[in-house]
């Protein structure tokens, strides 16, 4: 099958990646980009492991295809902060025990990092049902709702800086 | 001493030590998408393993036709039975002493199974070759239902061993039927039953469900041959064992294979067996000479690999009229699929299902069961649980509310009526085991008062005359459930897991300048053993726990252990890990004594530290301590610090909880809503409550999911129902409660720190409380026991059989 040159934008910079035309961006980010922190759990949208971001939405990766992301800008757990300065979402999973084996996590927070800049100031049932599309089975998600409202708090502080 | 010394206090908490909620060390990775899990494994050159299944339950295999496949472009190898064959590989021995196919040799046992093995040069190419491979089947009548395999007209599945009288595990009478394994006294028990006052009798079926981590299994296997060496990485609970078993099957001498376990994506016992996939990625790269990935997806994983439970588990219940348990008797239909594949040590092909008589002084019992082969998935895991202590705790607890309902008593009552007494431990019960330690009264008592339950009650019974009086449509039910699990296994005299005793170990390196490295046997899918372990270590031998650097799970450098699953790591490993750190203590008491000049039994530990007695100024810390071990010559004392242990447990551990669920339950729509749930745990010295509590939730919450709805079904003809997450029930954050946790503390009399693990309680004692608390709304109009899944139509499907949706 031939294939098609794609570029897009992964976290702030312009890469280019050959891909057949029915090659899931999920392989593509993880395969040929290195972009490993978006992992695959199921391959039926059901399970949310795959969770981008793609022009300022969620997405799961494992059901788009690369070349839908032609000139898209996408944004993956390793582009929400760096170890110097970590997202305060991340910051908050860690101080509020949100996650265990680790394997949801990153599009958990992607997901939670969306679901904040659509609203801000949620409610503890607006995050539940706003990162219901992201199963986790080790945490019964009661800390990760904890961490997400924690760090809508946080971003709602006046000196607070993302 | 001087002004400005840290008090002990201020030590201590230095050390974040046992019984500190301390931040996970394991998060900076995971929080980054910096984790390395199996999949995440790219090395040069690696190619793609998949896997050609059965579509049919049981079938045999007249031809396969692999020409097309191979003609593809990419595609390398197609391997099948005859491949394999020559290498002896076609066949694996499983964890229960039973023989698998790793790929199908002449037929099919179930949906899904392993025929051929697809390498080509990436997964689109493998999964297109994959479609290419013909293979010719002639179906067969297929057995789904073990009541049925008995039955003259039933199909003989296993004929490989159609003529073997004699299986792992004793006498089988039936070409189908795999084990009969009795524990208990089955005379005396009749006797009880026969001349009690009151006997309950229940059919308890606890269906058939699957671990389902996020992560699926898979492994990357790399034969250099070069060197000799063959390295494996993959999603092993066991990667020890993993090595003796690869190194037996494939003749490659055992110092000649690295099992290396990465990032684990949850477990949940789906990550203790070995696959078809694991055998075939290691042939697949010997072959070609090449690194193969194969990684499953989540259809292959639901249907193919590890189910748990499925156990028809018929009881008695035998009491007096005053309600004391006087007796009681199991008899268990144990469906376990195509091949017995039970994870569970070797002498027992029921695991600890004989700790069925639950928390209970109950003078007489007899357990019996009786594994069979079917169409189906091999497996029979110990999903979040350690070895069918689920099953046994959901069978005693439901049988206590059949018992409560025959007797017209409450059901909490009945409990604290026949708990086993503080003061009868250590207990030995009518099945076999000495429980080591226990409170279940306090605990019990803790549970109800915190939950308000006279006050729950007398809700539920207005609730029931509004009902009545046509006010609501929706009814109450109080779950109740006091657990005892058995973790920790175990003694090496009595478990093993194929023939490996099931000790395990703690190595650890104290370095010049005052931090330490530990390696265990273990290995964390998610637990946190990272930071639990250090925490442990840091109390024995004083050293923050920041400063130690906790390794698993790679065979070339970890000390040979037996593995995560069964709640076994704190028990087993924590307890080497404390051993192993009270060797570097005993070491660095004798260089402490040098250093300080005194004598060994004139200076006591103090929390980091060697002090003299009776002159708290003269001292020594560990980091001084380490560091004279690597610089000065200490006459009789080896330089370095260094220790290992091998720690083979006297007893297994028993955990205990007691849980309180209050659920409304819509009888037009089926539909269930949790209002509240309690849950108290007391898992003996708790290491680190945050994490205890985050165990909890996600234990909870499984259990939520297989009481609620999860399951693997199979139709008539022995296919999947449930392959995929659309039918496969995983609770999302919108139906998952938040959970009330609470503790009593009871430590455990012969472990080094009196820590009892904890992992498994929430699901051991969730599913109970959840299913009881179904069955519970019902009691009112009569209902005795209702199966598992409780999903909404079989909620509403009870209301309905009852009459609750009658018109006049």
């Amino acid at each position: 099958m031939s294939k098609q040159t794609i570029n897009l934008n992964v976290n702030g910079q312009s890469v280019t990646a050959e891909a057949e035309p029915r090659e899931l961006l999920i392989h593509v980010l993880r395969e040929q980009l290195e972009i490993t922190g978006p992992h695959i759990g199921c391959e039926t949208t059901h399970c949310g492991a795959c969770t981008v971001d793609m022009d300022g939405m969620s997405v799961k990766s494992c059901t788009v295809f690369a070349v839908q992301a032609q000139g898209k800008e996408i944004t993956t757990i390793e582009g929400l902060g760096d170890p110097d300065k970590l997202h305060v979402l991340q910051e908050k999973f860690k101080e509020h025990h949100g996650l265990q084996c680790g394997f949801c996590t990153p599009g958990m927070i992607t997901r939670a990092h969306r679901l904040l800049e659509e609203n801000p100031n949620p409610t503890e049932e607006d995050v539940r049902f706003g990162i219901a599309g992201n199963l986790c089975r080790c945490t019964g998600y009661q800390n990760i709702v904890k961490s997400v409202m924690a760090a809508a708090e946080e971003l709602n502080k006046p000196e607070s800086v993302t | 001493m001087s002004a400005t010394a840290e008090s002990v206090q201020e030590r201590r908490a230095a050390l974040k030590g046992l019984g500190t909620s301390r931040k996970r060390v394991e998060d900076a990775r995971f929080t980054q998408g910096k984790g390395n899990y199996v999949d995440d494994i790219k090395l040069p050159d690696m190619l793609f393993g998949d896997f050609v299944r059965s579509q049919h339950a049981h079938a045999r295999v007249k031809s396969i036709d692999t020409s097309a496949a191979m003609e593809l472009p990419g595609v390398i190898a197609v391997l099948t039975a005859k491949d394999l064959e020559p290498l002896n590989l076609h066949w694996m021995p499983t964890l229960a002493g039973d023989k698998q196919m790793v790929l199908a040799d002449g037929k099919v046992l179930f949906q899904g199974q392993e025929i051929a093995f697809v390498i080509a040069e990436d997964r689109y190419i493998a999964a297109d070759a994959v479609d290419l491979v013909k293979v010719e089947f002639e179906e067969l009548p297929v057995l789904v239902d073990p009541f049925k395999a008995e039955l003259p007209d039933a199909p003989i599945l296993r004929e490989d061993i159609a003529d073997e009288k004699e299986g792992a595990h004793g006498a089988r009478r039936h070409p189908n039927h795999i084990f009969t394994w009795e524990q208990g006294d089955k005379a005396a028990t009749e006797t009880v039953i026969g001349e009690a006052d009151v006997v309950a009798e229940e059919m308890v079926y606890y269906h058939r469900t699957h671990p389902c981590p996020m992560e699926t299994c898979g492994s990357v296997a790399s034969m250099d041959k070069v060197n000799g060496k063959l390295t494996l990485w993959g999603t092993f609970q066991a990667p020890h064992v993993v090595r003796t078993v690869a190194s037996l099957l494939s003749g490659i001498a055992e110092h000649n294979i690295r099992v290396v376990s990465p990032d684990i994506g949850g477990g949940f016992g789906n990550k203790v067996g070995v696959y078809p996939g694991y055998v075939c990625s290691i042939v697949a790269s010997i072959v070609t000479g090449k690194p193969v990935k194969w990684v499953e997806d989540r259809m292959e994983n639901l249907s193919a690999t590890a189910f748990a439970r499925d156990y028809w588990m018929q009881g008695k219940i035998a009491a007096t009229k005053e309600g004391k348990i006087t007796g009681l008797w199991c008899h268990t239909t144990a469906d376990h699929g195509a091949f017995d594949a039970c994870a569970d040590p070797t002498k027992y092909p029921a695991g600890f299902m004989n700790i069925c008589t639950g928390s209970y002084d109950i003078p007489t019992a007899y357990l019996a069961v009786d594994g069979i082969y079917t169409n189906k998935a091999p497996g029979g895991v110990a999903y979040r649980c350690s070895f069918r202590v689920t099953e046994a705790a959901y069978f005693i607890e439901r049988m206590i509310e059949v018992l409560a309902i025959k007797l017209n008593m409450d059901a909490a009552e009945l409990r604290a009526k026949n708990f086993i007494r503080k003061d009868q431990f250590p207990y030995q019960s009518a099945l076999g085991w000495e429980y080591d330690s226990g409170d279940y009264h306090t605990a019990w008592d803790k549970a109800l008062e915190s939950v308000g339950y006279s006050k729950l009650r007398e809700e539920q019974s207005q609730r029931v005359e509004d009902f009545k009086a046509g006010k609501t449509r929706k009814l109450m039910g109080i779950g109740l459930c006091h657990f005892t699990e058995i973790v920790g296994a175990g003694p090496v005299k009595n478990c093993d897991i194929l023939g490996m005793g099931m000790f395990d170990s703690c190595e650890i390196r104290i370095h010049p300048t005052g931090s330490a490295l530990a390696r265990l046997g273990t290995i964390s899918q998610g637990q946190g053993h990272a930071t639990t372990f250090a925490q442990i270590l840091a109390t024995e031998i004083g050293i923050s726990a920041d400063d130690i650097t906790i390794e698993e799970g790679d065979t070339d450098t970890a000390p040979y252990g037996l593995g995560t699953y069964g709640s076994r790591s704190t028990p087993v490993a924590g307890a080497a890990t404390a051993m192993a750190g009270r060797k570097i203590r005993a070491k660095a008491q004798m260089i402490a004594a040098y250093l300080l000049e005194v004598h060994d039994n004139d200076i006591e530990w103090e929390v980091d530290r060697f002090v003299v007695k009776g002159a708290p100024e003269k001292f020594k810390t560990m980091k001084e301590i380490a560091y004279a071990s690597y610089n000065q010559a200490i006459p009789g004392v080896e330089p370095g610090l260094e220790a290992v242990s091998y720690y083979d447990p006297p007893n297994m551990t028993y955990p205990f909880g007691a849980y309180v669920c209050v659920m409304d339950v819509d009888v037009d729509t089926g539909v269930s809503d949790i209002r509240q749930f309690y849950a108290l745990d007391d898992c003996g010295t708790r290491i680190n409550p945050m994490i205890i509590e985050g165990q909890v939730h996600g234990g909870l919450t499984e259990a939520l999911a297989i009481a609620l709805g999860q399951e693997i079904a199979y139709d008539e003809l022995g296919n999947v129902k449930t392959g995929t997450l659309m039918d496969f029930f995983i609770p999302t954050s919108w139906e998952t409660p938040n959970y009330q946790t609470d503790f009593t503390e009871t430590p455990s009399p012969h472990h080094p720190i009196g820590a009892k693990g904890v992992g498994e309680s929430p699901n051991v004692g969730g599913v109970p409380a959840f299913s009881n608390a179904i069955n519970d709304a019902f009691r009112a109009f009569g209902l005795t026991h209702t199966h598992m899944p409780h999903d909404h139509w079989r909620i509403w499907k009870t209301a309905n059989e009852l009459g609750l949706h009658a018109e006049s």
